[in-house]
């Protein structure tokens, strides 16, 4: 009896230890970012939202969260098209070499973000574009591409392809398969790989950082912040930065595996 | 719409494996023909054939009296009916049955009128905006038929579309589905191993084996006057005897067999010579007609071994007196009493038996069907 409460008690105590490990950091920061002082460390003062306000009253830090949603959802959109493309020629098609192809189009994943952002630095420098949240975006496809096909491959079973086959069959050309009938029917999976990829564009930062220029990302515009010192200000913008992070997967949640757990 | 399709010699072989061995077969239009056979025995590859699936390595194909050879299966006057139905899951069932429509380009109002019409066909009227996975699978199957028929196909393709349901189901399915055929006079071509299914709904039967055909004919002429000893074993349950054929003349033929000589008129089993290995084959049923009137063979006394009762009749293990190493399989009538030890007379009506070329591979064990 009692050796059964307390392997219960250390069982629910690893688990508080295993979330505080996970979740402290992040909760510090959102605590820190509501301190009325000027610096966000112990002693916790009291609550304000003073740095919330300075935070949307930043035309900078707006303008750096606009484009970061800009480049975030343009980039997504373009990984999980070029994506969706490549999984459904590899899953549905005889090509050549098709088990080269799909370990190529996975190897950026184990490729690290500084490598690629050097790779493109170089190649955009050679080729002669400047530099730009278009560049930004162009990395984010990049790292983003793998996950998307990864994903979406996957996804893609047997059982799909005789109902692609019985489309065709009612006279379907192939790219009214794929519009009509592939990508709705895959758009669970689409979707959770355009919002984890949204999800990873927003919060990246080497790249953005390196492929920007006069234009920023949020990320770049919070590190060039935290130059000039900790202040609950930049508590207040990552706490943003979370909250918006934890709304996508809210909504990943909610329209994707509700989706998906209907059927 | 309907038409005739014609298959000549196709040939479909992948790598060092024939699945269709030289096979040809003219289709009526309007004909319901089942392609039946085991697993393997080339029935779905003809199907795919047909479909546009797949290319014959050899041979032509012709519907309506044109060469597929270079159509697509978007392209062909066919449409197929899958075993998993193959319905699209996100669509409702209007758009589902309208999607043959959509895609040659007929106006929405158009197209869902007809959709709702087939819909109403299959008795899934009031269903029309729900989405298939709200279905049992009586349902998506009838979907899958409305949806192949609503593009007015001059040929629908069945690729075994009742495997999936449970026997009940099943049964009223193959009901709907030949009433459903005659009133829309499609060509329907329709794949299945199952031998009752084909005997319910077919006009004729194609029975297949090995990549070939084996035999082509009615329910009635596959069950009752099958050509070859496969025919014969998986159209249902069959003995087979083996013998020689002794003589024959104008009117008589005489085969020995373990169980006798057995006498048979021959006018409906000729082409054969004399010294030929021949085979008997006999339903268990048959050995019903021991009283009556009319003319008879005997073979001999038999012991009864078993029986079971299956409510029509009594399916009994025999035991022949002239050689107690056969097991004979009879039916006997459901008032019969069935007594092991007992013995009985093996007799037959002659125009039941039917004769057939070669010696089975296990001459001495029945053959049922698989």
């Amino acid at each position: 009896m009692i050796s059964s409460r307390f392997s219960k008690l250390l069982s629910w105590s690893y688990l508080a230890a295993l979330y505080a490990f996970i979740f402290l950091p992040v909760a510090v920061l959102v605590l820190f970012s509501f301190q009325d002082g000027r610096l966000p460390v112990p002693p916790f003062n009291g609550a304000t939202l003073k740095w919330y306000g300075e935070v949307f009253a930043d035309s900078r830090l707006m303008s750096a969260l606009g484009n970061s949603l800009m480049v975030a959802l343009g980039s997504a959109t373009v990984a999980c098209v070029l994506g969706f493309c490549a999984a459904y020629g590899l899953a549905r098609f005889v090509l050549p070499a098709s088990r080269l192809q799909r370990g190529l189009l996975i190897a950026p994943m184990t490729v690290s973000y500084l490598i690629i952002a050097l790779g493109l630095l170089t190649t955009f420098n050679w080729v002669g574009v400047s530099l730009s949240l278009w560049t930004v975006g162009i990395g984010h496809v990049v790292i983003n591409l793998p996950l998307c096909f990864a994903i979406i491959y996957a996804s893609m079973g047997d059982h799909q392809k005789n109902i692609e086959r019985a489309a065709r069959d009612l006279g379907a050309a192939e790219w009214q398969v794929m519009t009509q009938v592939s990508a709705p029917m895959l758009m669970p999976s689409i979707l959770a790989a355009f919002f984890l990829s949204v999800t990873f564009s927003w919060d990246e930062f080497i790249i953005a950082f390196l492929l920007s220029r006069f234009d920023v990302t949020l990320p770049v515009e919070i590190w060039s912040m935290l130059r000039s010192g900790l202040n609950p200000k930049t508590n207040a913008v990552g706490s943003v930065v979370f909250l918006v992070s934890v709304a996508l997967l809210l909504i990943l949640e909610l329209i994707v595996f509700r989706r998906t757990a209907k059927k | 719409m309907t038409a005739p399709v014609s298959i000549r010699n196709a040939t479909k072989t992948f790598g060092d494996f024939t699945a269709l061995d030289d096979v040809s077969l003219e289709i009526a239009a309007g004909e319901f023909i089942v392609l039946l056979g085991p697993s393997g025995c080339g029935k779905t590859t003809l199907l795919s054939l047909l479909g546009g699936f797949l290319s014959p390595t050899s041979g032509t194909i012709e519907i309506d009296g044109k060469d597929m050879g270079d159509v697509a299966p978007a392209k062909r006057p066919t449409t197929t009916m899958f075993q998993d139905y193959a319905l699209f899951p996100h669509m409702t069932l209007r758009d589902n049955v309208a999607f043959g429509l959509k895609m040659r380009k007929v106006g929405k109002a158009e197209r869902h009128a007809k959709a709702e019409e087939l819909l109403d066909m299959v008795g899934l009227k009031t269903s029309a905006n729900k989405k298939p996975h709200e279905l049992s699978g009586g349902q998506r199957q009838r979907v899958a038929l409305a949806r192949a028929l609503a593009v007015e196909p001059d040929v629908l393709l069945l690729d075994e579309p009742l495997g999936a349901l449970d026997l009940k189901l099943r049964r009223q399915m193959q009901d709907e589905l030949k009433a459903i055929q005659k009133r829309v006079g499609t060509t329907f071509v329709h794949v299945t191993h199952d031998q009752e299914e084909a005997m319910a709904i077919a006009d004729r039967i194609v029975v297949m084996n090995a990549g070939k055909i084996e035999d082509v004919g009615s329910p009635e002429n596959i069950y009752m006057k099958p050509k070859t000893l496969f025919s014969a074993s998986f159209m249902g349950e069959v003995n087979f005897i083996p013998g020689t054929l002794e003589s024959a003349t104008e009117t008589t033929l005489t085969i020995k067999t373990p169980l006798g000589s057995v006498e048979l008129p021959a006018f409906d089993h000729a082409g054969f010579t004399p010294d030929s290995q021949v085979t008997l084959a006999i339903r268990p049923e048959h050995f019903r007609a021991s009283t009556g009137t009319g003319p008879r063979v005997t073979l001999g006394k038999a012991k009864v071994e078993d029986g079971s009762f299956f409510g029509t009749h009594h399916r009994a293990h025999l035991n022949p007196l002239d050689y107690p190493g056969m097991t004979v399989t009879a039916h006997m009538p459901q008032s019969a009493i069935i007594e092991p030890g007992a013995w009985v007379e093996l007799t037959l009506d002659p125009s039941s038996v039917v004769l057939l070329p070669g010696h089975p591979p296990h001459p001495m064990q029945e053959s049922t069907a698989s």
